[in-house]
């Protein structure tokens, strides 16, 4: 029991001050004292329910990316089979029951067919995207593959994140967290925002903007209808606009997407001073979208975001400079954030808010504030209570926990995690457990001395004895640890982490540290009696 | 220098002659509490219920307007919103659960978070938000999902844990104290419609650790006992290792309320709840240990020979004398 090598003295006291070292910028910011920018954030982070800040919890409609899928495949087949030398004549395509089949004019086509969409059945991965059938000699079907569809999907939500985090990049937020979760979801975290109105309105835009030119032969009361001539699909104009409530027809091919953009500005039209978006194509954007003018002067061509018309302008003369505005009725606010929303570039897949959650930052600076002081007023009270009762122990206890506190915040700012309100029950519950271990020590060494064992005897009991319902409760609280971060949702995970953390430190500091100080003084002074 | 003792030496309070009747109240309690979840319910915030939940201060004022809230929200037609004070006098919390339609529709449930802020805002000059939270149904009920299974798992591998280290009466008794701690909380949250929300998870599984903690150094004793006086009576034994463990039991728990009271008292309002179960548990779990958790061996009938001693303290002293040793 006294014999406490200098070795392992080294080792606990390195342990130790390692620990606190990395919980010091925490500690310390409390006091507003600036850690270098330069080194890694070293700081606990504060989840947004102390902090302040805004969560958002986005859903992607996997459905919506299986339909694009098969759209997209639809005109890849319509592409291919007219670009064929000779052209592959098809018709009655349909795109039902979430497949695609359509007919050859000639059955003798058929493997041609075959061999030109050999290349899209397969796709680029390693998993082959879809199944192609040939039914009744001359009808082709191709059902995706769920492999190609769970493939389609990830990449979707991982393009997806990424134009997450450059429109929140562009709201200049400090230290936005964007995470992936799960097959379609994305957390979305900002530290200080208070209004997440602005940040939704960014999100919720897909940003997939299209230029197609209007179909004059429609006739108006057919569109109103909803019935769209061949060849054509109807849009309803946007809210904002001069004509909401009414429908266009457009052309479904021949128009252009406004994937090559380089740039997008909010300003204002120079006649009317109503708020636009500039934006500028790239190279290839520019030469298809003056190639589109050239061809349709006088013709109305529609602005089409997000399956809504904005406006639809005549094509008064071929506009060959790359650049082209947007109108729309817009605001200021909301042609800045259409132009944040193009720069980023087009969501892949909608996304939908189905949590939110925001505290505003003066609410978690009181709750900070409050905690703090009850904690602080709490610690005296426990720190009086421990003296009061085992005297000298009862200080190596106290000293054991400030101890503990500043290690279990040391390695929660060294591992990253983030300290939440229910991060704090695992807090209570870790300082309680660490309280729990000196009493059991104590008041076994209390009975040992009662029994008549001299002092070394009965401390070292007292240790010995203690240890074996001390590391029964922790190891059992580990185990329900382990299981409610493996079965958890976030709070309860994040309850469980600190939970985790704190058995290691309060068994480390409050039996580890405490027997090496008692040995230390027992070996110093040689007490025949102590005071317990 | 006189240390503090707040449980005299070698107490011998017998706990257990009063087994039968605790036992009863205690299985009643449960009971009871178990019919108020089932019948009145548990009163879930937005975490698990879905729907949003608005919190707001009114700086100006010394009181919110709590009544003239509640039929305010009412008339913007989103069904009965619950009205709370939460913390000081002049801060509110209004709850909506939305209409499943609603609530399914994501913009719809935007706009009636937005309707609702603006409309408060525009009738009083000192409404300020403080935050709100916006949870579809689909997530409310993944959270109750997870919730359950976690506590279950947790409890389940707690239970299996004991029997391996100990005995399976002990896992048995472990697992009835902890459904006990449960159940009771539970029960509580119910009666006083205390908002049960995820925070209110973390408090159960805090309490769930600070009775584990309770039952295991009790237990502990009872195992060291077992192997020590091989020939005792099991109620006597027992009486004997709760005593002998009760100045260890009193000082935690009165350590750490003390911790917790200064917090229940004037922590922020956010934590109120979480600490108000952890404070409530506290007791209920000290209780459980005394009272459930060792007084049920009796029942399931534990003897000395389940820890199968090779040789018990008096053998070895035995032999000590006969210098075998």
């Amino acid at each position: 029991m006294l014999d406490f090598p200098t070795w392992r003295k080294v080792w606990l006291w390195l342990i130790t001050g390692l620990c606190i070292a990395a919980a010091l910028p925490s500690l310390l910011s409390a006091t507003s004292v600036r850690w270098p920018d330069v080194l890694p954030d070293p700081m606990v982070n504060l989840g947004l329910d102390l902090a302040g800040g805004s969560h958002i919890l986005l859903e992607a409609d996997a459905a919506q990316v299986a339909t694009q899928r098969l759209e997209n495949m639809e005109e890849n087949v319509r592409n291919t089979m007219r670009r064929a030398e000779p052209r592959i004549r098809i018709g009655d395509v349909s795109t039902r029951d979430g497949r695609l089949s359509f007919m050859l004019d000639d059955p003798g086509q058929v493997d041609r067919a075959r061999e030109l969409l050999l290349p899209s059945i397969n796709g680029t991965g390693l998993v082959r995207e879809w199944d192609l059938a040939v039914e009744d000699g001359n009808r082709m079907i191709l059902t995706p593959t769920s492999e190609g569809i769970d493939q389609a999907v990830g990449d979707a939500m991982e393009s997806a994140t990424e134009v997450v985090r450059k429109r929140i990049d562009e709201l200049g937020t400090r230290e936005p967290t964007i995470i992936r979760q799960g097959d379609t979801r994305i957390v979305v975290q900002v530290p200080g925002l208070q209004d997440p109105d602005q940040l939704k309105a960014l999100l919720g835009q897909t940003a997939k903007l299209e230029f197609k030119l209007v179909d004059q032969n429609a006739l108006p009361s057919d569109v109103q209808q909803g019935l769209a001539p061949p060849g054509s699909e109807i849009f309803a104009y946007a809210d904002t606009s001069a004509f909401a409530g009414s429908s266009l027809a457009v052309r479904r091919l021949g128009g252009i997407r406004g994937d090559n953009l380089t740039g997008a500005q909010q300003s204002f039209d120079p006649q009317t001073n109503e708020p636009v978006v500039n934006i500028q194509f790239d190279s290839d954007g520019g030469r298809r979208f003056a190639k589109l003018t050239t061809e349709n002067v006088g013709k109305p061509f529609a602005i089409i975001l997000d399956d809504t018309v904005l406006s639809a302008p005549n094509i008064n003369e071929p506009i060959r400079g790359g650049t082209a505005q947007i109108s729309g009725g817009f605001s200021v606010e909301t042609a800045n954030q259409l132009a944040i929303s193009l720069r980023s570039g087009a969501l892949p897949v909608d996304l939908a808010v189905i949590e939110e959650r925001t505290v505003g930052p003066d609410l978690g600076a009181d709750s900070i504030k409050r905690g703090m002081l009850a904690m602080l007023v709490g610690s005296l009270l426990v720190i009086a209570l421990m003296i009061a009762s085992y005297g000298r122990f009862g200080v190596y206890a106290t000293v054991a926990l400030v101890i503990n506190v500043a290690m279990l915040l040391g390695i929660m700012a060294a591992l990253n995690t983030t300290l939440t309100l229910p991060g704090i029950a695992g807090f209570v519950l870790t300082i309680g457990a660490a309280v729990d271990a000196n009493v059991l020590i104590n008041e076994r060494i209390r009975e040992e001395r009662k029994r008549g064992r001299r002092v070394i005897a009965a401390v070292e009991n007292g240790y010995k004895e203690a240890s074996r319902a001390i590391y029964d409760a922790n190891v059992t609280n580990f185990i329900a640890g382990v299981l409610l971060f493996l079965f958890g949702s976030g709070p309860i995970r994040g309850f469980a982490v600190v939970l985790i953390i704190g058995l290691f430190t309060s068994v480390f500091t409050a039996v580890t540290l405490t027997r090496m100080w008692v040995a230390d003084w027992l070996r110093k002074s040689k007490p025949k009696d102590i005071v317990l | 220098m006189k240390l503090l003792k707040l449980v005299p030496d070698d107490t011998n309070i017998k706990f257990l002659r009063w087994r039968i009747p605790f036992f009863a109240i205690s299985i009643l309690l449960i009971a009871a509490s178990w019919a108020l979840v089932f019948t009145k319910g548990l009163n879930y915030g937005v975490d698990f219920a879905g729907g949003l939940e608005v919190r707001a201060t009114f700086t100006q004022s010394v009181e919110a307007p709590v009544g003239e809230l509640r039929e305010k929200v009412a008339t913007l037609g989103y069904g009965d919103p619950v009205v709370q004070r939460f913390g000081e006098d002049n801060q509110v919390s209004i709850r909506v659960r939305l209409p499943d339609d609603v609530s399914a529709d994501k913009e719809a449930a935007q706009a009636a978070a937005n309707d609702i802020v603006e409309t408060l805002q525009s009738d009083y000059e000192d409404f300020r938000l403080d935050g709100n939270d916006n949870v579809s149904g689909k997530v409310s009920g993944e959270f109750r999902q997870t919730a359950l299974y976690a506590l279950l798992a947790a409890m389940a591998a707690i239970a299996l844990y004991i029997w391996v280290r100990f005995e399976w009466q002990f896992g048995v008794g472990a697992l009835f104290a902890l459904f006990h701690d449960v159940s009771l909380t539970l029960g509580m949250f119910s009666l006083f419609q205390m908002e049960f929300s995820l925070q209110i998870i973390a408090a159960i599984l805090a309490i769930i650790g600070y009775s584990l903690n309770d039952t295991i150094v009790v237990y502990d004793r009872i195992r060291e006992n077992l192997k020590k006086f091989r020939k005792m009576e099991l109620p006597a034994l027992l009486d004997l290792s709760v005593n002998e463990t009760l100045a260890r039991t009193v000082m935690t728990s009165v350590t750490l309320l003390v911790a917790l009271l200064p917090l229940l008292l004037f922590g922020p309002a956010s934590l109120f709840g979480m600490v108000a179960g952890i404070t409530l548990g506290l007791f209920v779990g000290t209780y459980s240990s005394v009272y459930m958790a060792a007084p049920i061996l009796v029942w399931l009938g534990v003897t000395s020979d389940s820890f199968v001693p090779t040789e018990t303290v008096a053998d070895q002293q035995e032999k000590k004398a006969r210098g075998l040793v």
